[in-house]
């Protein structure tokens, strides 16, 4: 066993010391009918081989593409120092912070995770503790629920298909509804339908849409919150994080819930995750917000320390009564994501959105150049659709030629014949002017 | 341990108290619960006009370590919520028969009240754990 | 300034007295606390630990990782759409920002720093290659949507991994996407709701769960939307047969058990406990965050349980990272197969991998999370897995049962063991004969564990045992600081017999004394700028 410390002599010392044997004894307690024998996996294989291994499957994936694909995980510079401090053996092997005294750098690192992102968001309230965008939606979705203690949540189809999908799961268990709002032609949720549809039928619990939204658009979040808020509902805001150091804030605009993806801060890609839930929302609603928080407090001698605190509300107390089953504090992502802010700073992040804008329209003018106009009118920060005859063809024919063309909408749509031409393609700060030139040669190529 | 059980009040078997003023009874927990649910943090209590059931859940209380469901002694409608205790739900410690009052209710059956257990048996149920 | 500097003189003595105390509970530490050396975090001076990065922050510094894009970047964007104010980050330069981490990290216990026999979350040692093997670009860089066969790698070592998890557990399929054990509770409970209904069998709202188990248990079944149902424990520390039983019936959809248990037991009556949930037309879900205990000895599938999650944070090394991310597969029967989450990865016939597409599993309970699963944390499990290979991952139940134990019966020297051995990796002990001889409770014990360099173990759980210490050494902790951290919890109750104020004291060499906890609960404070005010700096 390649970690265990326990020589021969420790072994036997220990079963003396317990008067036995073997350490057969200690399992005679599983019944002999249902014990195990082994198992059939491959052998031990020790490091030198194992890195090979590792290597060679790691190579075997393509990374090394033109890549044009957001669709919720973003291709972001990641400075150097963020891994640094992750790398820390202190941080990663650390647990929960069960015991302040002896836990203050994850706990102050929380804290300062929770600043942050109430300064980007525009809301007091932070939680940690969500496992992805996905996630963290469909708990926002919970809390409009419990807030009000109605049932039926509407959410734009213009909203990233995963979250979409894991909040009708997370909503199958109870008597809830997530009913979906129509798009315009330019891109934006259909207001006029989220109208009628709060003034018609059971009343409202939430309303979630995206910002920018799945096809890339700004929504018109202020008159959308008004309109929630006017039939009691909450309004629930779906944003990207890095887009929040240049977009109004949910704050702003009246969100009563922000969720989303937090990967673009200083998180790899990793094909899905470990990944960052966001969520913040308001003072009225710290009761509701499910997770770790930690507050500010001192210790018997005055010194200003951290602690983990609205605890009653968590699981292992409240147990069925608990707002949610979360026991995660995402702690390491959270630190990274606090890494990262640390680093870049506020005209970074700013530079890293508008840099993102900056290449998005060079690409827009590219592709509209080589034959696959926008689709939609709606402003963009920094992903679009483009119109492109049989979208899934061409998207394949251009991995052929080394570019990730994005999204064929086709994939998340595949009942919508007007996005089965689309694909959703995006662009930040890293691509480069050789990159789009590449995709706009290739499909000139592919559609001559 | 003794604690203060006064003389003048109901109380149940889940530690809340009573006191009748006429019609109406005012409702909070007994020291005892307080002392044993330790520094309470937050107190979730019902709307003015709301409807208590008997025996029902109408709240929460919430200490540093644990959380606990609030059962109504009677039935009856709120008149009157403690509103101090949304800034200060301390007072729950420091003043649990006084300052740190939680509801008072219009109650249905006023006579009910009969039925609840007195000081001397209430000092019975908490001395016998 | 008229303050003045005298205070009363029973203030003075009060102070003079506890200073003392302090230093006498210093002075009672042995010198050379653990076989590592000294361990723990470093003291704090003076009013605070660490400043905020907030508090660090000067207008002017940092910046310029990126290069600056034209002025006109953001001209499509109409200003009703701009944020009014800029977002008051800190402006720090990146040695500044190290050394606050650094001194931040410095504040923190660790498995990397020390002892953490922290039961029922499995604080084994994180191997460094797992570290390394996540963040080869090849894994770190490839994008979640990417099309499969740009995705061949990941997809190949992630269809191994499930089969390998199938194997470990007895069961038939496995899904990797759940993002934590929490999550795998919500996953495998939904799916179970799933086949219940797929039967016409809609009655079914009640989710059984013992008096030990964990809160996740009873929340998730709330989550799902199911009344959960409390089973008492029999005084063996198993479920009691004849409650559980009773509480079955035609309204049970599942039976969620933890096996070995909270209290570290295995649960001797499987086979009958199996049988009546079966009997009943329920199903047995299996809470895995114990298979620390009882790799290659017993397989859930193959013992009948129909759903089970893994820990990989616990049982396969991947790091606990201050609380996350972990990750949560779940195992099932061939019954619940079709109603798993998808995609699932499998494999086509050329040998080559993919995602599943919607359509192959229409009975699908639908997603849990985005795209499929935290494969950074997947790829650390199966290098843990491969690493040991079936020999060895049997080698680690053997010696983390062997070591738990061991060390059950020293700390049994001085505290009471609720329940007769053999344990399985983890053990309960209770400071109940303690506190009645001394008035010195768990929670003390824990803080002056702190003080002789050990992470104090899970306390106050289970909930079943009073003055609960819930002990877990894992394989991963030689024999040299199982003894010392014995020593540590006899010298302990030692104290608590002579000097009881050196333990209510505690812990006095930690970064921070004990926390006003009540205070932060009243009055959240869950962000720096409120602390600070209008001095906070903010960026022009």
């Amino acid at each position: 066993m390649p970690y265990g410390p326990h020589t021969t002599d420790d072994r036997a010392l220990m079963l003396a010391a317990l008067g036995i044997d073997s350490v057969a004894v200690l399992f005679e307690d599983i019944p002999a009918s249902v014990r195990a024998n082994g198992l059939d996996l491959p052998p031990p294989e020790p490091e030198l081989l194992l890195s090979h291994r590792l290597e060679r499957l790691a190579a075997r994936n393509q990374v090394g593409l033109a890549g044009f694909l957001g669709a919720g995980v973003y291709r972001h510079f990641i400075p150097a120092a963020v891994d640094q401090v992750v790398s820390r053996g202190e941080f990663y092997t650390a647990y929960t912070p069960y015991q302040p005294e002896v836990s203050q750098g994850t706990l102050q690192t929380i804290f300062e995770y929770q600043s942050l992102l109430a300064e980007l968001t525009g809301l007091p309230v932070v939680s940690a503790s969500h496992y992805d965008g996905a996630a963290a939606t469909a708990e926002a979705a919970l809390m409009t629920i419990r807030a009000t203690g109605r049932d039926r949540v509407l959410v734009s189809r213009a909203v990233h298909r995963h979250y979409v999908d894991t909040t009708r799961t997370y909503l199958s268990g109870g008597r809830h509804r997530l009913e979906e709002l129509p798009t315009n032609p330019d891109g934006t949720t259909d207001l006029g339908a989220l109208e009628r549809a709060l003034s018609e039928g059971e009343p409202v619990a939430g309303v979630m849409l995206g910002q920018p939204n799945a096809f890339g658009v700004l929504e018109e979040m202020a008159e959308a919150a008004r309109l929630t808020h006017g039939a009691g509902a909450r309004f629930v805001a779906i944003v990207e994080p890095v887009s929040l150091a240049v977009l109004a804030t949910p704050g702003e605009y009246g969100a009563d819930i922000a969720a989303g993806e937090g990967q673009p801060l200083g998180i790899s890609p990793q094909y899905g995750g470990p990944y960052l839930g966001v969520l913040a929302t308001t003072q009225e609603l710290i009761r509701q917000i499910p997770g770790r928080l930690v507050g500010r407090t001192l210790d018997l001698e005055g010194r200003r320390a951290y602690v983990m605190t609205l605890r009653a509300r968590e699981q292992d107390i409240r147990r069925d009564k608990a707002a949610s089953n979360i026991c995660t504090n995402q702690a390491l992502c959270a630190l990274a994501a606090t890494t990262y802010l640390a680093v870049i700073g506020p005209h970074g992040l700013r530079d890293v959105a508008a840099g993102g804008a900056a290449a998005a329209r060079r690409l827009e003018k590219a592709l509209a150049a080589a034959g696959a106009p926008r689709l939609h009118s709606a402003p963009y920060l920094n992903e679009f659709c483009v119109r492109v005859p049989d979208a899934r063809r061409v998207h394949g024919e251009l991995l052929d030629r080394g570019v990730l063309a994005g999204l064929a909408l086709a994939r998340w749509y595949p009942d919508d014949p007007e996005l089965s031409d689309a694909l959703l393609v995006c662009a930040t700060e890293v691509t480069t002017h050789e990159e789009i030139e590449r995709f706009a040669t290739a499909l000139g190529e592919v559609l001559a | 341990m003794t604690v203060e059980v006064p003389e003048e009040l109901r109380y149940t078997k889940d530690h809340e108290w009573l006191r009748r003023e006429g019609d109406e009874g005012v409702i909070g927990i007994t020291a005892y619960a307080a002392d044993e649910l330790g520094d309470i943090v937050f107190v979730e209590l019902p709307g003015v006009g709301k409807r208590l059931e008997k025996s029902a859940s109408f709240g929460v209380i919430e200490s540093v370590k644990t959380a606990s469901d609030l059962y109504a002694p009677v039935a009856g409608e709120v008149v009157a919520v403690n509103d101090a205790l949304t800034g200060s739900p301390e007072l729950v410690n420091s003043d649990p028969y006084r300052d740190g009052w939680m509801l008072r209710v219009r109650m249905d059956d006023p006579a009910a009240t009969e039925a609840l257990l007195d000081a001397d048996a209430y000092r019975a149920q908490i001395a016998g754990g | 300034m008229t303050e003045t500097l005298e205070r009363p003189a029973a203030a003075q003595a009060a102070e003079a007295e506890a200073a003392d105390i302090v230093a006498r509970a210093l002075a009672h530490l042995p010198d050379r606390v653990t076989p590592e050396g000294t361990l723990g975090p470093r003291r704090a001076v003076g009013a605070m630990l660490q400043y905020t990065l907030a508090e660090l922050s000067r207008a002017g510094r940092g910046g310029d990782k990126i290069p600056h894009p034209p002025k006109d970047a953001l001209d499509g964007i109409p200003m009703s759409q701009r944020r009014a104010e800029p977002p008051a980050l800190p402006e720090l330069n990146e040695p500044e920002v190290i050394r606050h981490f650094v001194n931040l990290s410095h504040l923190n216990y660790s498995v990397d720093g020390g002892f953490y026999p922290l039961g029922s979350c499995t604080m084994k040692y994180n191997p460094k290659i797992n570290e390394w093997a996540a963040r080869l670009p090849g894994f770190a860089a490839l994008h979640p949507l990417a099309p499969d066969a740009a995705s061949q790698g990941t997809l190949e070592l992630l269809f191994e991994l499930q089969e390998m998890l199938a194997e470990i557990s007895g069961m038939d399929a496995v899904t990797l996407q759940p993002a934590a054990g929490a999550h795998g509770e919500l996953t495998g409970i939904l799916l179970i709701r799933a086949y219940h209904l797929s039967r016409g069998d809609t009655e079914r709202q009640e989710v059984i769960v013992p008096d030990s188990s964990h809160g996740t248990n009873p929340a998730t079944a709330s989550m799902a939307g199911f009344r959960t149902v409390t089973v008492p424990s029999a005084p063996d520390g198993g479920v009691d047969l004849d409650a559980l039983r009773a509480a079955l019936g035609p309204k049970t959809a599942a039976v969620m058990l933890t096996n070995p248990s909270t209290l570290g037991l295995f649960e001797r009556r499987i086979h009958e406990l199996l049988d009546a949930v079966h009997d009943a037309g329920a199903l047995a879900y299996m809470d895995g965050a114990n298979m620390n205990a009882v790799l290659g000895k017993f397989r859930p599938g193959s013992a009948g349980f129909d759903v089970m999650h893994f820990n990989l944070h616990k049982t396969f090394s991947t790091p606990h990272g201050g609380g996350g991310p972990g990750a949560g597969p779940v195992a099932v029967r061939k019954h619940l197969a079709p109603f798993l989450p998808s995609p699932m990865i499998v494999r086509d016939d050329d040998g080559s991998y993919r995602l599943e597409r919607e359509a192959e599993r229409p009975a699908s309970i639908g997603r849990v999370r985005a795209y499929q699963g935290s494969a950074g944390v997947l790829v650390r499990a199966y290098t843990y897995i491969r690493a040991h290979g079936g020999s060895g991952l049997v080698e680690v139940s053997e010696d983390a049962v062997l070591a738990a134990n061991y060390l059950r019966k020293r700390v049994g020297e001085a505290y009471e063991l609720p329940y007769d051995g053999p344990c399985k990796h983890e053990f309960v002990a209770t400071a109940r004969p303690l506190r009645d001889a001394t008035g010195i409770r768990t929670l003390d014990v824990a803080k002056r564990l702190i003080d002789y360099g050990y992470h104090p173990p899970t306390i106050y759980f289970p909930l079943i045992v009073d003055e609960c210490l819930l002990i877990e050494p894992t394989e991963t902790e030689s024999l040299e600081t199982l003894d010392a951290f014995a020593d540590a919890l006899l010298a302990i109750a030692d104290e608590a017999r002579h000097s009881p104020e050196l333990i209510h004291a505690a812990p006095v060499t930690a970064p921070v004394r004990r926390l006003d906890e009540a205070t932060a609960a009243r009055k959240p404070e869950l962000h720096w700028r409120p602390m600070t005010g209008a001095e906070t700096p903010c960026p022009s």
